[in-house]
């Protein structure tokens, strides 16, 4: 049988590697929004996995929410991205100083 | 070893290499399409949880339309590959480092010994006659009635983002405005009465 310790560590190991993939690609902005993107997901799956053991569909629920968030923050994010393509003509993240951050 | 575990490890190897996959290409396209497998596989094992519903939604909403999206920016823009890669190498130890102590001290607190099958028993599987969408369905539309539409809300509030942040006007758009032209007004906006002295006309020698 499948414990539930398996798939929160299936989890873990998902957010590391998105952890990681944020240091490595921290250049590129399309990266960084997909491994926020697997962040998500990592998330999800603890989510559905407490809910399936614990017998309780709220988890469930709050998964479909998060997809929700989810989909409009890629969508919001990426038009910032084609407007600010579209005004500096890069998107490297080194570049991107106008706030002197 | 049962077929489920099995079905367990295969699947989960696939969704870690891929992820490996995400963040280790050069080409974002690549990325975007080792992301699709890793939702895809993903959506496999929520299968395994009987969370059918979620699992059809993460391939028909993520797959299906976030993915395309990312695809399509991805191509759209013009991207220094060269560049983007900068620091790469140099970043690899310390985000092997962080991603490797965070995996770490999650495994002591998830691992086994807390969430392992003597601590939480795998409930009995759901009877065939059990539908997860409608379970999921009574309990959003009743209890979670507020939220929902919180979160339909939101999706309007990404429409309008989306669509006001990237809308601009064209110089080149040579596009008519039906408005300004029912607009106009019989005597001053068709025809110019111009005062002007009188003229006589020449006869031709």
């Amino acid at each position: 049988m499948i414990a539930l310790s398996d798939y929160l560590m299936l989890g873990a190991i998902l957010f590391s590697l998105s952890i990681a993939g944020i240091f490595l690609n921290r250049k590129n902005v399309i990266i960084i929004l997909m491994c926020v993107e697997l962040m998500l997901l990592a998330v999800n799956m603890n989510f559905i996995a407490f809910s399936r053991f614990l017998d309780d569909s709220a988890g469930q629920v709050f998964v479909f929410f998060i997809l929700t968030v989810a989909a409009a923050e890629a969508a919001i994010g990426l038009a910032i991205l084609i407007v600010l393509f579209r005004n500096r003509r890069t998107i490297n993240v080194a570049d991107l100083d106008a706030l002197k951050g | 070893m049962t077929f489920e575990k099995i079905l367990f490890y295969v699947f989960s190897v696939i969704l870690v290499l891929s992820a490996t996959m995400v963040i280790t290409r050069r080409d974002p396209v690549h990325s975007a399409l080792f992301l699709v497998l890793a939702f895809f596989t993903s959506a496999i094992l929520w299968m395994l949880l009987e969370a059918e519903f979620l699992a059809i939604v993460l391939v028909l909403v993520y797959v299906g339309a976030v993915m395309v999206l990312f695809l399509f920016v991805v191509m759209m823009l013009d991207t220094d590959k060269a560049a983007m890669r900068a620091g790469f190498v140099k970043m690899m130890p310390v985000g092997l480092i962080v991603a490797g102590t965070m995996a770490f001290e999650m495994f002591l607190i998830v691992g086994p010994q807390y969430f392992g099958l003597d601590k939480f028993a795998m409930p009995a599987p759901h009877p065939a006659d059990y539908s997860n969408t409608e379970e999921l369905g009574r309990v959003l539309y009743t209890v979670y009635m507020y939220p929902v539409e919180i979160a339909a809300v939101i999706l309007l509030v990404g429409i309008i983002a989306a669509i006001g942040l990237t809308m601009r006007k064209r110089p080149d758009n040579k596009s008519l405005d039906p408005s300004e032209q029912v607009k106009v007004t019989k005597g001053t906006d068709r025809i110019r009465v111009v005062k002007m002295a009188s003229e006589i006309k020449q006869e031709a020698k």
